[in-house]
């Protein structure tokens, strides 16, 4: 595209297309940052979580359904003992207190405890006694020699104070307003750690915002119940990284076929009318995942399907299920299609007529969902609005269309046409970073890189964006207005601070400014930085700057 | 007033003190000292370090109102003796900005000190050069592993093993980072709003780069501050600086009370940012008149949670280096050097200013333009670590503050 250097196509690589420039990343990009990100792209088996990866979905919903049947046993032997009317009733917030893990009793909410140092359970409003209330972050003895920082970790056991709120601008509704049990907790927390180090060390990080996009396209949410907060963290895992770069149809059946996303719209309750004749009295179908393969994750509304396609979706995938903890058909935790559920008979949608053929019904209607045109209309379009333009400029559109069409749907050929087409280049930054690019950015930039996911996850609700938790199956917007809001700059602004007090050691501000912006940051922003009264103040500038912020 | 500032002799230094600390003795004879080993086993003895972020004003926060030069240098900041622009009467010389009500207080009973016209070894105007000299007690900046709070703590004998450190914030500030335990805490509430001054500055940038921008986060920013008031009633009456004084009281008395505990931590380190005053400054009211009433509010809220505690406590406020003599064109002041420490604390020889008052002359002036610095501020330091733990010249001078043997303690700082 350009001869020698070009910085300003590098900040566009990364700020655009990718996660944020690391120390020297601009350098490296600078000498052709279209083939920066392509190399990035054909890398084989690049969105793997392979390292340490957390236990996989179904072993996880495995050891929750066993701790649950603990839980039962447990609360029937209490039960069972003379005057346990009254511990019976503690007894499972005892055992779920049971620390599994740092973090195992405090609700995501308060997870910013956890790198917030001890807090005394008391406000100054409350009267205390001074023993009481440095009973909690003083009877934590540290280690000897240990670092101040270390030392604070050992108090995340406390209670979180009362009182204390986030004031996320939008309601973060994590689905936790009692502790989370262990294991439900442990995998979140393991899935989050997983997900923010692979963004952290990801080298443009484009294919990680592709994975991010995707995961938000086909949206669950770990808010529904502890099953989902399980499920969630494994869906991106397992259904969406090995296939974000792959056919959309492979993609488009992990997605649905995956126990996050049939327990997540409900399809495990979904019963042919015809089915297990006289079995099911007074139930059948439910057509919320149909109607959402549909609406949000193929087609896209208005692009001409009817009720009638919608109920007759529906009917394809009765029988698509979970196996549950007590079942013998398949392995607990695991996708099982139940023939018996199953509407029997061949179906017509959007005017093609399927034989009846159990589970392969449903497969081979997706197939064709997947390469239908409107779809490929629906995803150029997404795709083109979340990296260039709010308002995506047809002719890119357009031309995102025919390669998915041409490639038969390959993610990884569209991929590379958006960025290799000069149109996504030149665009004006009008979009503004997402929270998770402007949390994970600011990290990068200044190589700050925290040993657990709490600062994450705290800075991902307090911007309105809990990870996983989007406020329906329509996931995250992708729209401009939508986080740049009053209450959402305003957020952005606390966080900022926060992040220029946590990472001013990890930093010099002027170093973390050439890292992120090269010598595209105007003087205006640079003077601000330079002229700041502190280090955390100038991190927390460069963090608010305007082509820190826009993309 | 002025025969007394030429009586007193310390060294090479001349001495302004109020009338009432006559007893010169206290700050002179080595022989009114208790031994730092007596001093050390008959008291429990608390220090806190209050770091001032963006360089204070230190002739703001104390005007030498009685120096014939003062009036014209600081313009339109001034303060006076009497009038509209009175400021706390501390010793006829030196004055108390009105927000200081409680320290004037302390002062009165003997209970705060000031040390004036003085800075760290750091002459440059850089602020975060500066800050790390301040907190990391290393001669020159660029070192940022440890600050001397933290290694003063490490340096005490181990059977101080109760002697441990606190720092306030959701980052412990440099000074009591290190190789020594330390407790962190945090004022509750989630995530500490931004500052107004940030605020500011990011609204400036915006104005210049990005106007939709500014105008989304000005609206939050008001819409914010209306909760705030809503959400606290005293804030009303000073609009603007409730949620700020507020923040500051609240860190200080919650550091306060684990100070206090039995067990508890006996050192602990704050900060409080917003002293970059290039714009607005103010007088009686306007940014800085904001956040000295919120160190006033925080040394209150010591004396009140410190309880039995107060009476062996030091609590010493201290910034970067000061700023330029005059106003700039934007009813501000710039970065400068010489300064004021503050001093509060039942442990404190107070009631006095201590100074080797330069003087404002022009020719007086550090490079024409700032408070000259006479006092090192780090003999300050090294004094009061010395009375309050018994720390030797030596430990001190080796790797507490390093290579500052020629700078010794000055003595007499705690009663």
């Amino acid at each position: 595209m350009t001869i020698g250097p070009d910085y300003a196509q590098a900040v566009t690589a990364f700020n655009r297309f990718g996660l944020g420039a690391r120390p020297g990343d601009l350098n490296a990009a600078a000498g052709d940052p279209q083939g920066f990100l392509l190399e990035e792209l054909w890398t084989a088996n690049i969105a793997l979580i392979r390292d340490r990866a957390p236990a996989s979905g179904q072993s996880a919903l495995q050891a929750y359904y066993l701790e649950q049947q603990q839980l039962r046993a447990e609360r029937v032997r209490i039960a069972a003992r003379p005057s346990a009317a009254q511990s019976a009733e503690r007894a499972p917030a005892m055992l779920a207190g049971r620390p599994g893990g740092p973090i195992a009793t405090i609700p995501p909410t308060a997870l910013s405890m956890a790198t917030m140092g001890p807090v005394p359970p008391a406000g100054p409003s409350t009267a205390q006694t001074p023993s009481a209330l440095a009973a909690a972050p003083l009877e934590a003895a540290p280690p000897q020699g240990s670092s101040l920082a270390s030392t604070s970790a050992i108090s995340t056991g406390a209670a979180p104070p009362e009182g204390v709120t986030m004031a996320a601008p939008h309601e973060a509704k994590p689905a936790a307003a009692k502790p989370q049990p262990p294991v439900v907790q442990a995998q979140f927390s393991a899935e989050a750690s997983a997900r923010l180090q692979k963004q952290l060390q990801a080298r443009a990080g484009f294919v990680e915002r592709l994975v991010a996009f995707w995961s938000n396209h086909f949206a669950v949410s770990a808010a529904k119940s502890a099953e989902l907060r399980i499920a969630a963290g494994p869906f991106e895992r397992e259904a969406i990284r090995p296939n974000a770069l792959g056919k959309f149809s492979a993609l488009l059946r992990a997605a649905e076929t995956h126990p996050a996303m049939i327990l997540f719209l409900d399809n495990q309750n979904s019963i042919g009318p015809n089915a297990g004749p006289g079995k099911f009295a007074g139930r059948g179908l439910n057509e919320n995942l149909a109607r959402e393969i549909l609406e949000l994750h193929t087609l896209g509304v208005g692009s001409g399907y009817t009720q009638a396609d919608v109920t007759e979706l529906a009917r394809i995938i009765t029988g698509w299920s979970v196996a549950g903890p007590e079942s013998e058909a398949g392995q607990p935790g695991a996708f099982l299609f139940k023939p018996n559920w199953h509407e029997p008979g061949q179906r017509t949608l959007l005017g093609k007529t399927y034989a009846e053929a159990g589970v392969e019904q449903g497969r081979a209607a997706l197939d064709d969902l997947a390469r239908h045109p409107a779809t490929a209309r629906h995803i150029a379009t997404k795709l083109v609005r979340h990296f260039v333009a709010d308002d995506p400029p047809v002719d890119l559109v357009n031309a995102l269309q025919r390669k998915f069409l041409d490639s038969g749907g390959d993610l990884a050929v569209v991929a590379s046409a958006l960025v290799s087409d000069d149109r996504a280049w030149s665009a004006r930054p009008t979009k503004i970073r997402t929270p998770l690019e402007f949390v994970v950015g600011a990290a990068r930039a200044t190589g700050f890189s925290p040993s657990d996911p709490g600062l994450y996850l705290q800075s991902l609700n307090l911007l309105g964006m809990p990870l996983w938790q989007p406020g329906g199956p329509n996931g995250f917007s992708d729209m401009s207005d939508a986080w740049a809001s009053p209450e959402g700059m305003k957020a952005r602004l606390d966080l900022a601070w926060s992040m220029g007090q946590r990472m001013r050691g990890a930093a010099e501000p002027m170093a973390a400014l050439k890292t992120a912006l090269g010598e595209t940051a105007s003087p205006e922003t640079r003077q601000a930085v330079e002229r700041a009264e502190s280090r955390e103040q100038a991190l927390a500038l460069l963090f608010m700057a305007p082509e820190f912020q826009r993309r | 007033m002025a025969g007394q500032r030429s009586n007193l002799a310390f060294t090479r230094r001349r001495l302004v003190q109020s009338a009432g600390a006559a007893a010169a003795g206290v700050l002179c004879g080595a022989g009114f000292l208790r031994t730092p080993a007596s001093a050390a086993s008959a008291r429990d003895p608390r220090f806190v370090v209050i770091i001032l972020r963006g360089a204070m004003d230190g002739l703001s926060a104390i005007p030498p109102v009685g120096d014939p030069d003062y009036a014209d240098l600081h313009g339109e900041l001034a303060f006076a003796s009497s009038g509209e622009r009175a400021a706390l009467k501390l010793d006829g010389f030196f004055f108390a900005h009105p927000a200081l009500a409680a320290f004037k207080r302390m002062y009165d009973e003997k209970r705060a000190a000031v040390i004036h016209a003085t800075a760290t070894g750091y002459r440059d105007r850089s602020h975060f050069d500066g800050q790390d000299v301040l907190e990391s007690g290393y001669p020159g900046p660029g070192r940022t592993d440890s600050g001397w709070l933290n290694r003063a703590l490490a340096a005490l004998p181990s059977s101080a093993h109760r002697m441990r450190g606190l720092g306030v914030g959701a980052t412990a500030p440099l000074v009591i980072r290190g190789p020594a335990p330390a407790l962190g805490w945090a004022p509750p509430g989630g995530l500490a709003p931004a500052g107004d001054d940030l605020g500011q500055r990011v609204l400036d940038l915006y104005a210049h780069r990005d106007p939709p921008l500014g105008q989304r986060l000005r609206e939050g920013l008001e819409a914010q501050k209306i909760a705030a008031e809503g959400a606290m009633p005293q804030a009303k009456k000073n609009p603007g600086a409730g949620g700020l004084v507020d923040q500051m009281r609240l860190a200080a008395a919650g550091a306060a009370r684990l100070l206090a505990a039995p067990d508890g931590p006996r050192v602990a380190a704050l900060a409080f940012d917003g002293f970059d005053t290039h714009q607005n400054e103010g007088a009686s009211q306007g940014l800085l008149a904001q956040r000295l009433q919120g160190l006033d509010a925080a040394f209150e809220a010591f004396q009140a949670n410190l309880g039995d505690a107060w009476s062996d406590s030091v609590i010493v406020a201290i910034t970067e280096f000061g700023r330029t003599a005059r106003v700039n064109g934007t009813r501000g002041t710039d970065h400068g050097t010489g300064t004021v420490a503050l001093l509060a604390g039942g442990a404190v020889a107070g009631g006095r200013v201590v100074a080797d008052w330069p003087g404002l002359k022009l020719e007086r002036l550090y490079q024409g333009r700032d408070l000259a610095p006479t006092t090192d501020l780090r003999a300050v330091l090294k004094g009061l670590l010395a009375d309050q733990f018994g720390l030797s010249e030596r430990t001190l001078a080796q790797g507490i503050f390093p290579d500052t043997a020629p700078v010794a303690p000055m003595k007499g700082l705690i009663a």
